[in-house]
């Protein structure tokens, strides 16, 4: 790493790493663990909730709402029960953050929940872990044992007549459980189609069309750390509206991929990628990236960004110069969705990343509404049959009107999802797609149809 | 669902122009209204909404207020300054409120709805020349509108199961399906039978009924009714005919006394399928499975196609006469029937008044579902409290007829439909009376009658029933009757003309009409048939309050009017 760039600075994943630290309550009571829970039960909820909504912290799910903002919109008056569901369904394509929480340091996460659990006035919560997290599952039903047993959790918490119940929910196996309506419906039992929002918020019409709140593992654990740093100094990491820390997840074609947690505008994206992550292998060049899980729009290389941010500052940024936060990949039009970082060298076929990338949304649609159901197949089918050598010129154009007509018009932001990679690969990439028209092996067959 | 009261009006903004509609309803219903039609296949007006089809889609925007005061952001001009969403919104999950603007036709919305009819269509197997549907396919009419004409999709169709039977009377073509779920919300929502469900997900997701279960409940025809497209079909209609050769006639089911409302639709004078007909009032968009076999009926092998005596053919005008020599001066019983339309009751009544009869009347009872098929097995029983055949509330045998037959107190037997041994009648008693028998199908009165009258069948002649709401209801004639037949209420004039010496029984609808407005105090008094016709008429059914009616709660039962009370 070279001395210009910044150091991490872990918070979240503070003690992970610490060949000495274990997942046991043993472990976590010896850093101070739930010390912050007695902190807060000395509050009053609405105390904590303010602190959070002080903070500033902003969901770490993907689409980067803040917490307190989203805890402010909860129904309390319809003397229904609340929940808390923590969506630890992390599985979008690039990202591998909670998982690293939850099996290294599951305590952070329970005194998180507790906490906001706490703060919302929740009497039962949830984690809904992913499916494929077997041992996750396993290792936070033993941290939640050990929490009831310390009076952490569940009956009673800390002799304060406070009671939360914690229930580790294993997931169904898809994609669409991670988005939070569909989550709900699954874990109500059912096939987990979103929700249409109206009427359905979960604020409102949640689990069991009662209150909830669905946050992400990484911004529950912060909670803990707003409560022990307090709100307005949680607000000082980081830059305004983009505070806290955020944990990066680099994978592809870089020397040192992994996740590494940055404070929010500390580092640019070509230094976490040159530094960082010790740069791209020998005699290679870099040719795209995907900021922020695989349903974040591409960043060409050689692409130049510039505008206004949102304070008003002029920018020209290269791709390197995007700053790693939360408005910085979103004004060079992608977005830091779930932090997960994507690096293409210039031995990807672009194509052929599309098409992966597709093949992966058209199995995970769940089938529920029109244009993601036809669309997301199509454009697997299209990218599968030119990767295939029956790739036509007229293709891209096809693909991105295929795009075009999902985007915004499904019930979930899954249609942005698929649709976004295609829409920005295509118009980014348009050269590729034609070349791997012109190259096609197989000869055309003239007589097919022609498209207008 | 969330959604305010729907009395009152609010002004919203469609495509531009102001107009007025009923607070909270969805702006599919809105537009609709006032003329424009917002496509859509998910949406149903009588299931939850889905919102998954996304053809409804359109623009919609509310006033601007400001974050701090409340109040309204002005435009320069002074009108309301108005924040469209960004995104289309799905008009079923839309409701309207004060000030709203929508755009329902727009090149925004356009190019919607032809995104959405290109994806539909992408791996829909476009069989229209053999699909039952074909004629009246929402999917073949929004295409229509909507449709490129031509296709950019050159990759290959999904391939799905062709026809797999739901249940005894429902088969599903599933690639023809476009995953719109109303079959599987009418199953959980209305039937209540929850037993469909999708499998698999993206596009591949296949409808199907959950393992070990079929979608045999006496509702499965109403998922065809409702399918947008030819996916669910009806395994008595399929392959049978092309919809736009159908000629549809107004109806009303004669199961019982739910009094569903249907379209009969026919060709060439033979009935091919029963469908219901919206009625908010009684059985929304639904009908039963059974109802809609009861055409089978009216080509059934007993069948009773000639007038006949001693087993002899002869013309009806000779079997009238012999019928009238047969009834003249006698000791004369009328079995009357809450089958029969109000106007056949009201010649009834006329017939047993004007020939000092008595009036026997059965009532015919069975389970009640709760939904549209009521326990009173009869379209009419409340028409014959109405016209005054009956006071009491019917047995359901004879038993009482058996007795004064056995007591030898009548001569003749005057009957109407009723199968008279399985009322409870005793053969014997049948031996010395003379039986006329004036229906449709052969029975054990026919097989007992001196006479045999026969009549035409529901679907062969007009008239109205009174349904178990009070509520009166009109229908037409769906075919013609066989050759040579007259309708009851034609051999009931003919017959009471002879018999008595009264003038003028009249035998058409309209005349008959115009006999009960004569009647004084009766509760059909101030009533035109055409206005039956017309509309749904609630009658006063107070004065039959105390009776011990068999119906139970059910859909739409007892009418909103009287739940309130």
């Amino acid at each position: 790493m070279s001395e210009q760039s910044p150091k991490e600075r872990r918070i979240i994943l503070k003690h992970t790493d610490d060949p000495a630290y274990s997942n046991r309550i043993s472990s976590y009571l010896g850093v101070g663990g739930y010390e912050n829970l007695k902190k807060a039960f000395g509050m009053k909820p609405e105390e904590v909730a303010e602190e959070v909504l002080k903070s500033g912290v902003r969901g770490r799910g993907g689409a980067g709402f803040p917490a307190g903002m989203k805890w402010k919109f909860l129904d309390r008056k319809s003397g229904k029960p609340i929940y808390l569901i923590c969506n630890a369904d992390e599985s979008e394509p690039g990202t591998f953050k909670d998982r690293q929480i939850m099996y290294k340091d599951p305590h952070q996460l329970i005194e998180g929940m507790m906490i906001a659990a706490y703060a919302i006035g929740a009497k039962q919560a949830f984690i809904y872990i992913r499916a494929e997290f077997h041992e996750g599952a396993r290792i936070l039903n033993r941290a939640i044992d050990e929490a009831k047993a310390g009076g952490y959790c569940g009956e009673n918490i800390l002799g304060s007549e406070y009671s939360c119940d914690l229930v580790v929910h294993r997931g169904a196996g898809a994609y669409i459980c991670g988005e939070e309506t569909g989550l709900i419906e699954s874990l109500e039992g059912k096939r987990p189609n979103p929700r249409i929002k109206p009427p359905y918020f979960p604020a409102v019409l949640g689990l069991y069309q009662c209150p909830t709140i669905v946050n992400n593992v990484e911004t529950l654990c912060n909670v803990r750390h707003i409560v022990e740093m307090g709100g307005e100094e949680f607000s000082k990491i980081g830059k305004p509206n983009n505070t806290g820390t955020r944990i990066w997840c680099v994978s592809g074609q870089v020397m040192k991929p992994g996740y590494y947690e940055f404070e929010c505008g500390a580092l640019t994206l070509g230094q976490m990628i040159f530094d960082v992550c010790g740069g791209l292998r020998p005699g290679r060049t870099l040719k795209a990236v995907i900021p922020g899980g695989s349903s974040a729009k591409v960043l060409r290389a050689d692409e130049r960004f510039s505008g206004s941010l949102k304070d008003g500052t002029a920018f020209d940024w290269g791709l390197e110069d995007i700053p790693l936060d939360f408005d910085g990949p979103m004004a060079a039009g992608s977005m830091s969705g779930s932090g997960g970082i994507i690096v293409m060298d210039d031995t990807v076929d672009i194509v052929e990343a599309m098409a992966n990338i597709n093949a992966f949304y058209a199995h995970e649609s769940c089938g529920q509404c029109t244009p993601c159901r036809e669309g997301s197949l199509w454009m697997r089918k299209i990218t599968q049959r030119m990767c295939s050598g029956g790739a036509r010129e007229e293709d891209a154009d096809l693909l991105l009107s295929v795009a075009n007509q999902i985007e915004g018009r499904t019930i979930c932001a899954f249609g942005e999802a698929a649709a976004w990679p295609t829409q920005s690969f295509v118009t980014k990439f348009k050269d590729d797609f034609i070349k791997k028209a012109t190259d096609s092996q197989e000869e055309r067959n003239p007589k097919s149809l022609q498209l207008i | 669902m969330i959604s305010p009261s729907k009395d009152e009006l609010v002004t919203i903004t469609l495509n531009g122009v102001e107009v007025e509609v009923p607070n909270g309803i969805n702006a599919v219903e809105a537009a609709a209204l006032h003329g424009h039609e917002v496509p859509h296949y998910c949406y149903h007006p009588k299931l939850s909404v889905a919102g998954n089809c996304r053809m409804c889609l359109v623009e919609m925007g509310t006033p601007m207020r400001d974050r701090a005061t409340g109040e309204a952001i002005l435009e320069e001009d002074g009108r309301a300054k108005i924040g469209w969403v960004p995104k289309p919104v799905i008009g079923c999950a839309t409701n309207v409120s004060e000030g709203m603007h929508l755009r329902t036709e727009s090149d925004l919305v356009n190019e919607c709805r032809e995104g959405i009819m290109e994806f539909l269509l992408v791996n829909h197997p476009l069989d229209c020349p053999i699909c039952d549907q074909a004629g009246e396919c929402r999917l073949q009419e929004f295409a229509t509108d909507y449709g490129r004409g031509y296709s950019r999709y050159v990759e290959r169709k999904n391939v799905k199961p062709k026809r797999t039977r739901l249940g005894p009377r429902v088969t599903l073509d599933d690639e023809r399906c476009i995953l719109c779920s109303r079959c599987i919300r009418f199953s959980q929502e209305v039937a209540k039978d929850d037993v469909l469900g999708f499998v698999d997900r993206g596009s591949f997701s296949t409808l199907t009924c959950f393992p070990g279960k079929e979608l045999s409940n006496n509702y499965s025809l109403n998922t065809v009714d409702i399918c947008p497209v030819g996916a669910l079909t009806s395994t008595d209609f399929r392959f049978k005919m092309r919809v736009w050769f159908l000629k549809e006639t107004n109806s009303i089911c004669s199961e019982s006394s739910a009094g569903c409302n249907t379209t009969v639709s026919s060709r060439e004078g033979i009935i091919q399928r029963i469908t219901p007909r919206r009625n908010d009032l009684v059985n929304d968009t639904w009908m039963t499975d059974s109802g809609r076999e009861l055409y089978k009926s009216v080509r059934a092998e007993n069948r009773i196609l000639r007038p006949s005596a001693g087993g002899k053919d002869l013309p009806l005008k000779d079997a009238i006469s012999q019928v009238v020599d047969s009834l003249s001066g006698k000791r004369i019983a009328v079995v009357a029937s809450c089958h029969s339309t109000v106007e056949e009751q009201v010649l009834t009544k006329r017939l047993i008044d004007s020939t000092n009869a008595r009036t026997f009347l059965r009532g015919h009872f069975g389970e009640d579902d709760g939904i549209l098929l009521s326990a009173d097995r009869s379209p009419n029983l409340r028409g014959a409290l109405v016209t005054g055949l009956i006071d009491q509330y019917p047995e359901d045998n004879l038993n009482s007829l058996n007795d004064a037959l056995s007591r030898g107190e009548f001569d003749a037997v005057f009957v109407m439909n009723e199968d008279l041994v399985a009322s409870g009648i005793n053969e014997e008693n049948l031996q010395n009376v003379t039986v006329v028998y004036l229906g449709t199908h052969s029975n054990s009165s026919s097989k007992h009658a001196d006479v045999i009258l026969p009549g035409l069948s529901v679907f062969e002649k007009g008239g109205s029933f009174i349904n178990r709401s009070f509520i009166i209801q009109a229908f037409d004639k769906s075919v013609p009757g066989p050759a040579g037949l007259q309708s009851q209420v034609t051999v009931l004039a003919e017959i009471i003309k002879h018999l008595s010496e009264e003038d003028g029984t009249p035998s058409e609808l309209d005349d008959i009409w115009g006999l009960v407005n004569n009647l004084e105090g009766s509760v059909l008094s101030s009533l035109l048939y055409s206005e039956v016709k017309k509309a749904v008429v609630q009658l006063d059914g107070s004065a039959w309050s105390h009776l011990n009616f068999v119906e139970q709660s059910a859909l739409h039962y007892p009418p909103a009017m009287l739940a309130a009370k």
